[in-house]
């Protein structure tokens, strides 16, 4: 018995060695598809030094984010006449380092960022799926539930469950999530609704497939392309939302730096420290650009149409 | 079991479909099947005719086990698919497989072929994957796709390769019935015999029963052994395709034969022209539902639905079939 299944082993070994070489694997070609798209491998650069100076910006930075220079409050940056080098990008206006409060800020923003749309992301395509897959009972209390969430204006929603849950980083993103998730819902159900109706889903489920797989290997992955969209938005509206919940004193509290903390308290200097205000705007506009680009080149290498040849 | 039985039995048949009239105001009942009744032997084709809107579609699903019907009884394999409990459901579900009348919708763009087409086998049968692969290299090669295939996706190919690749996946497991949707209208005519000797091939090496649904009569005619020409939901007539090609006898079958352009004029049947549209299913005609658009009703066919009845080799609903045959 051993002998026929090893030759037939070894003839299709040369084949399979054959079909690898032309075709990568799927990483590979994920990988590969990705790099042609110029915006997103630069924006990933640009994400990848993002995360380096958060994870080591105990070492990186010039000085103590929370140390107060009080000789040299509102310093402007080193290029300009009055600038000095050793706080390349000023003093705010209690004399700390913003390039410093930047770095250490990154950890805090861009935690957020990740932590709240990942805790609204996944239970947003759950329900989306199974609102779409029961669209009587399960769905229609599914989306009128999501309906109210909407029909609350988004922050008052998200100051009410920072009350409830009490001040701080944790609930904060907690708050956050729970907002932006009527938004993964609908989109989530929307799109599965319309592939429910092709045929390949029948085609599916004469071969076999039971719910489960029929939700998350079959429908899912042909409606991610909004879903991954509105994640790399919903990354930068959390940081900002962070940063209004901050400014109303639940969120991240006036010691820690935070990106949008540091906006909303640099307001007062607009006119007379532009610097104050400018470098924690532009870091988050940066991220937020290269998190779109980000999405965008994720969605294309995901999507098997837009893919070269191989 | 028996070679003689037959693999399917349906004994009438029905599907109504509940539509809403509007908030409060209650549901209609729209009756897309109506105690269709016919039998397939194995490896036989069953050709389903009909205009679109007749029931054709309604039907595969209801044969395909996608949708439950509202009553009467199907039979697949010996096993009363209303009785059964969820067991032996399952062991009946690789039995029938379907090919989709479009190949653009029916391939799900995320996958590559090979997994595509291993995907019964893995829900189906014990086969580790190595085997998988093999079995899916071989029935590729079956069904005429080449070995590079294995990991493109759905949409580097042609509609005349897709629809072999549906063809390919409805066939892996073996099934004994294979309905088919209109499988040949979504394609090239240059294409559309290629699909159907396909079609024949694997008939005659895996002994598949098809129930092949179209409207085109001259596929129809290729392919099948017997016909069931339906409209408005009902069968109007059913029988052998000689009998039935040769001398069709029911105002509607006559005028859907002679609506297929032959080329040599001693080809050309005398033409029946109907006129108008199916009537609407939310309110359906009294009697005979041929009688809006029948060039022979009279006041008895508006009052009464005709039965099924035997007549010369066949089943025919009509009052007035044997007066008004020629």
């Amino acid at each position: 018995m051993t002998t026929p299944v090893q030759s037939a082993n070894t003839a299709v070994a040369p084949e399979m060695a054959a079909a690898s070489y032309s075709y990568p694997s799927p990483l590979a070609e994920f990988w590969a598809s990705f790099r042609a798209n110029r915006g997103a491998s630069a924006a990933l650069v640009f994400m990848a030094f993002m995360v380096i100076a958060a994870l080591f910006a105990p070492w990186l930075a010039p000085h103590d984010p929370i140390e107060q220079h009080r000789d040299i409050l509102l310093l402007s940056p080193a290029w300009t006449a009055q600038g000095q080098w050793s706080f390349l990008l000023g003093t705010d206006e209690l004399g700390r380092d913003i390039l410093s409060r930047l770095m250490h800020g990154a950890r805090v923003s861009m935690t957020i960022g990740l932590v709240s749309v990942v805790l609204s992301l996944l239970p947003g395509i759950v329900l989306g799926l199974v609102s779409a897959f029961y669209p009587k009972a399960v769905g229609t209390a599914i989306m009128r539930a999501m309906d109210i969430m909407m029909a609350l204006p988004s922050l008052l929603l998200a100051v009410a469950i920072v009350a409830v849950l009490g001040p701080g980083l944790t609930n904060t993103m907690i708050a956050i999530a729970v907002v932006s998730l009527p938004s993964y819902v609908r989109l989530t159900r929307a799109s599965a609704m319309s592939e429910l109706g092709r045929d390949y889903v029948i085609a599916a489920r004469l071969a076999g497939a039971g719910k489960l797989r029929l939700m998350f290997n079959t429908v899912l992955p042909n409606c991610m392309a909004p879903v991954i969209v509105q994640a790399t938005l919903g990354f930068s509206s959390a940081i900002l939302d962070a940063a209004a919940l901050g400014f109303l004193g639940l969120g991240a509290q006036p010691p820690l730096p935070e990106w949008g903390t540091m906006l909303a308290s640099a307001r007062d200097y607009i006119e007379s420290a532009w610097w104050v205000v400018t470098m924690p705007g532009i870091t988050i506009l940066f991220n937020v650009v290269a998190l779109n680009l980000m999405g965008d080149g994720l969605r294309d290498a995901l999507d098997p149409k837009l893919k070269k040849l191989a | 079991m028996n070679d003689q039985n037959p693999i399917l039995t349906a004994r009438q048949l029905s599907k109504h479909y509940s539509v809403s009239r509007g908030f409060m105001r209650g549901h209609f009942s729209v009756k897309a099947l109506n105690n269709v009744s016919f039998e397939l032997a194995r490896g036989k084709t069953l050709a389903v005719v009909g205009e679109s809107g007749c029931g054709k579609s309604t039907l595969a699903r209801q044969l395909t086990l996608v949708e439950e019907p509202s009553a009467g009884h199907l039979t697949i394999d010996g096993i009363d698919i209303a009785t059964a409990g969820a067991a032996a459901l399952k062991t009946l579900r690789p039995k029938v497989q379907m090919v989709f009348q479009s190949p653009y919708a029916s391939l799900n763009p995320r996958k590559q072929i090979g997994t595509m087409l291993a995907e019964p086998l893995l829900l189906n049968t014990p086969l580790d994957a190595k085997e998988r692969e093999e079995r899916v290299r071989a029935i590729m090669t079956t069904v005429g796709l080449r070995p590079e295939h294995y990991h493109r996706y759905p949409h580097m190919f042609s509609g005349g390769q897709r629809q072999r690749i549906a063809i390919a996946r409805a066939m892996i497991l073996n099934p004994q019935i294979v309905v088919a949707d209109e499988p040949t209208s979504a394609l090239d005519v240059s294409i559309q015999a290629q699909i159907l000797n396909l079609f024949m091939d694997l008939q005659q090496e895996f002994n598949t029963a098809y129930v092949f649904v179209s409207h085109n009569l001259a596929v129809v005619e290729h392919v099948a052994d017997d016909v069931m020409v339906m409209y408005f939901g009902s069968t109007v007539e059913y029988g052998p395709k000689d009998r039935i090609y040769s001398r069709p006898l029911h105002p509607y079958t006559r005028a859907l034969m002679s609506a297929t352009p032959a080329i040599r004029a001693e080809d050309r049947r005398e033409k029946v022209k109907l006129i108008g549209e199916l009537p609407s299913p939310l309110n359906p005609p009294s009697g005979c539902t041929f009688h809006t658009r029948c060039p022979f009703a009279n006041d008895h066919c508006k009052q009464k639905v005709p039965e099924l009845r035997s007549l010369d080799g066949r089943l025919i609903a009509c009052h007035r079939v044997e007066e008004i045959t020629p």
